[in-house]
């Protein structure tokens, strides 16, 4: 679980999370949507400390992050872009990460096998397409089983049939009581997966509920439609 | 420190099969080579390779350092979702490298001295351009690193560190006579002193001057040098304030990364 409070965070004078308060539940998918600069992206870097807070706490698993690193063991985080040293291996990388995480239980054979990534491990990074590096990504994020998995805009470089395994493979996770964290802009990605629904925009939550509340309080079927209206509600006239 | 020696073992296994480093090696051994086999005189190969080291090392190590940190960073921000201090990543990241590239130009520039038995010739004099070499990647390697932990801006980072060692490899001398011509009448050896320390690759050149006891014939900060502190008593501060060159970027910039928003 993780609990935000009265989270600030200002890059300068610009102040891109206003006073966010929101708690993410196990067993529960939760999308954070909102426009491009809507401050996505730093709430998942402020959950894994990559920002220093401006002001509010942040608690994972109900101790606080701060000053603090080994929280992350409990944190499988898959980023928007993947870039890894171009002359090690997925191999190397994922031996390292293990090393890190002083675990000896993890599972990546299965996860190998459905993106069919055993020929692909051998190969440097230089050598490899975008979307094999999305699916390395995966299997470092899930290989580790931890209880909270972010996913920042996962399905976005991956083929139908790895991003259908993926969508499968998150759903199992739920199963399993984890908490789960993703950005998307792909709304039916978004409500395939998702229970709840934060929506950011300018840095604060103008929305959090469930999926089907958003849906029944705009009367649509598609939470791209709901999304799109609560988008064009908030904005100003 | 586990946690740095993991970083820094992959970091090296990185870098060391960059093409760049195996280039980088490549021409150190045919300066050298080509040196030593155009060249009858040892005393004036050691010259021109150390003219080489202060000029080369610097830039390679700047420019080096600078893109390998810009590249790094969404793996930075990768290694630092995971459960690692910041200190330690950044030192992995540090020590993996300046020990790759170091050890390229070790290699290098080493080799013909073997293959041309010359080792033994100017045992001294060969050390002093091997640590020289060494010490010059460590320090614009840390400088590199902090301009890139400070400025995001990629092309702006690079044209900082191009800047910085334009000043310093070139320009820097040029600032110097200008100072002695406009301070002429004042007693300056110990501004010139100042000036030297300064300046990390004048260090270097010291340092090697000091070794070879040609201090007097290689220019006036040499001489000053030399008059000052002796040749072993300026070997040793020379090689102190080079020490220093390292650590101080190294501190500062290690510091922020602490802090840093990525």
């Amino acid at each position: 679980m993780i609990t935000i409070k009265n989270l600030q965070k200002n890059f300068g004078k610009v102040s891109v999370l206003k006073n966010i308060n929101v708690t993410f539940e196990e067993g529960k998918v939760t999308a954070v949507v909102g426009p491009n600069g809507s401050g996505k992206t730093t709430l998942i870097k402020s959950i894994l400390g990559l920002v220093k807070l401006s002001a509010g706490t942040i608690e994972v698993n109900g101790k606080s992050i701060a000053d603090d690193f080994a929280y992350r063991n409990s944190i499988g985080y898959m980023p928007q872009t993947a870039r890894y040293p171009e002359n090690l291996t997925g191999n190397e990388i994922l031996s390292l990460i293990r090393s890190i995480r002083h675990l000896n239980d993890y599972d990546d054979d299965e996860l190998m096998k459905i993106f069919n990534l055993e020929k692909e491990m051998e190969k440097p990074f230089k050598n490899l397409s975008g979307g094999t590096k999305q699916k390395i990504s995966t299997l470092i994020a899930f290989a580790f089983n931890p209880k909270i998995i972010i996913l920042d805009e996962p399905t976005a470089g991956l083929d139908p049939v790895s991003s259908s395994y993926f969508k499968d493979l998150v759903l199992k996770q739920k199963e399993l009581k984890k908490t789960i964290l993703l950005t998307s802009h792909l709304m039916n990605d978004v409500q395939e997966l998702s229970d709840e629904i934060v929506f950011l925009l300018d840095g604060e939550i103008k929305f959090h509920g469930s999926v089907q509340s958003l849906l029944e309080d705009k009367n649509e079927t598609k939470l791209e439609r709901a999304v799109a209206e609560l988008m064009t509600r908030s904005l100003p006239q | 420190m586990k946690l740095v020696k993991e970083i820094l073992f992959y970091e090296i296994h990185n870098t060391i099969r960059s093409k760049w480093v195996a280039f980088y090696t490549a021409f150190f051994f045919f300066v050298g080579y080509g040196l030593f086999t155009f060249s009858g005189d040892v005393s004036k190969a050691y010259i021109s390779l150390m003219n080489i080291i202060i000029l080369i090392i610097p830039l390679v190590a700047i420019i080096f350092g600078s893109i390998y940190f810009y590249n790094s960073r969404e793996f930075i921000e990768m290694m630092l979702s995971q459960p690692i201090d910041r200190k330690s990543l950044y030192r992995g990241i540090f020590l993996g490298t300046s020990i790759p590239i170091s050890a390229g130009f070790a290699v290098g520039f080493s080799l013909p001295f073997f293959l041309f038995g010359k080792v033994n010739d100017q045992f001294g004099g060969f050390l002093v351009l091997l640590l020289m070499g060494i010490l010059l990647t460590f320090i614009f390697i840390a400088l590199s690193f902090l301009i890139s932990v400070r400025q995001d801006d990629k092309a702006k980072g690079l044209g900082i560190a191009i800047f910085i060692w334009l000043v310093l490899a070139v320009a820097y001398d040029g600032i110097v006579l200008l100072l002695i011509y406009l301070f002429q009448e004042y007693p300056l050896e110990q501004s010139m002193i100042a000036l030297t320390i300064l300046n990390p690759i004048d260090l270097g050149r010291i340092l090697f001057l000091m070794k070879f006891n040609i201090a007097a014939l290689m220019g006036y900060t040499g001489a000053v040098f030399q008059k000052f502190f002796g040749d072993s008593l300026g070997f040793i501060i020379s090689f102190l304030a080079l020490a220093a060159w390292i650590i101080i970027p190294f501190f500062f910039s290690s510091r922020y990364f602490k802090r840093k928003d990525f």
